[in-house]
């Protein structure tokens, strides 16, 4: 199966990179899935989870990560994540990001309530 | 214990007091250096890509934007100075105020106004000292700045990018800053930041850029934009910003422990050398006092001994 090198980077630190046979990630006109040989594109990225189809062995992985804002840039099937903030699923702390939605809620501070429900939606999203 | 020596063993105590201060501010900065490295070393990355994209709109769409155009008569331009809060780093913060005053004389004498927005105390106080105006100013995350901290930073520069000159808004950004190169040379230098310039002499940000314009230049127009070419650099442009101000700040932060540490290891040379000397002309003085000492013994007994000479007579 045909693939595309993935590099998801935040500001302070490269997240991963790899193989993936299909990336899904949100832009504001709605989900777009990006698989190898797609056309060149530049998209604003919405804060939500980002889905990576990992390559190799059957079905292959899958690694999700929460975005919080940024950019995808896909060109000579290389795609490029970028992000002010990205934590992969597996780094989340469900508890600290449950707090974190109540104490939003209860502070209705719309940020922090949806920087926590991507939070939640990346780990829901891998189970 | 003589006069003398007790000076010399007073001030040899001081100075090795003061270099053990010293010496311990050396390894404090030369960990920090490492730190401070890998961050610049991990923000990287980041940068790069961002650059990449940048350079895919600015080749694959013809639209006018700060970004990538250059006014035709700048009126103002914003200089963003990044110091450090604190001294004991040799030159590294005149050396950054020095660079500053020579571009802006530069961008005055082009005539254009410099609004000069200040990273760090020892660039406020040099400015209040001196009662010259600042655009805006931000202390107490010189040593371990964050991504946060850029964008504090780079938000009121944008703003000001965005706004009409008649407004008070700018047409150009520029940003001194000390950059390292390794633990031994840290130079201050001075970018233009916005609009961008394609300058190969700027080294590596500016050397991605070439290339991957050049590459770019093959499958010019084929980028597919959402929303919009327009769109994007919209969300581009203070991304930019913030990502160059954060390296810059990383930069400034490692050249500082860099610099802290070599002013501090010259000061231990220093105390070391003092130590020596000192410890020289201490034993000079105990040699002089044992020396006086015997001298006078061997005065006494002879004068006793010439007396009872002269009694047995």
């Amino acid at each position: 199966m045909a693939e595309l090198h993935v590099e998801l980077v935040a500001a302070d630190r490269s997240v991963w990179s790899g193989e993936a046979t299909r990336v899904i990630a949100r832009t504001p006109s709605g989900d777009i899935g990006i698989m190898p040989g797609h056309q060149p594109l530049l998209t604003v990225l919405e804060s939500g989870p980002v889905t990576i189809r990992t390559a190799g062995g059957g079905d292959g992985g899958t690694v999700v990560a929460a975005v919080h804002g940024g950019f995808i840039s896909f060109a000579d099937n290389k795609l490029s994540l970028l992000a002010e903030i990205a934590e992969l699923s597996e780094e989340i702390d469900v508890e600290r990001a449950e707090r974190a939605l109540e104490r939003a809620k209860s502070d209705a501070d719309a940020e922090a309530e949806r920087r926590a429900e991507v939070r939640l939606l990346a780990v829901a999203g891998v189970r | 214990m003589g006069a003398q020596m007790r000076v010399y063993k007073r001030r040899i105590r001081s100075v090795s007091a003061t270099k053990k201060i010293t010496k311990a501010m050396e390894m404090i900065a030369a960990s920090r250096v490492v730190k401070a490295q890998r961050q610049v070393a991990a923000s990287t990355p980041y940068a790069t890509e961002l650059t990449r994209a940048v350079t895919a709109v600015a080749a694959g769409s013809d639209i006018r934007h700060p970004l990538t155009t250059e006014v035709e008569r700048p009126v103002r331009a914003a200089v963003l100075l990044i110091t450090s809060d604190r001294g004991l780093a040799g030159g590294y913060n005149s050396n950054a105020i020095k660079q500053t005053e020579a571009l802006t004389n530069r961008l005055t004498g082009e005539g254009r106004q410099v609004d000069h927005y200040v990273v760090g105390r020892k660039g406020v106080s040099y400015f209040g000292f001196r009662e010259r105006p600042v655009a805006e100013s931000w202390t107490g995350f010189t040593d371990n700045p964050t991504y946060a901290d850029a964008k504090k930073v780079a938000a009121p520069l944008i703003d000001a990018l965005n706004r009409q000159t008649s407004e008070g808004g700018v047409d150009e950004i520029h940003i001194v800053y000390t950059e390292f190169h390794s633990m031994m040379t840290q130079t201050a230098v001075d970018k233009r930041l916005l609009p961008i310039v394609f300058d190969k002499t700027a080294e590596e940000s500016a050397e991605v850029f070439e290339e991957a314009r050049k590459k770019e230049q093959e499958y010019q127009a084929l980028y597919d934009f959402e929303p919009s070419a327009d769109g994007v650099l919209d969300a581009l442009l203070p991304r930019y910003v913030e990502s160059r101000v954060y390296n810059a700040l990383l930069q400034s932060a490692a050249s500082k422990h860099a610099a802290t540490r070599r002013a501090m290891k010259s000061a231990t040379d220093n105390a070391e050398e003092l130590i020596k000397s000192l410890t020289r002309l201490a034993n000079q003085a105990r040699q002089a006092e044992i020396t006086q000492e015997i001298s006078e013994i061997v005065g006494g007994a002879n004068a006793l001994a010439d007396a009872s000479a002269g009694s047995d007579r």
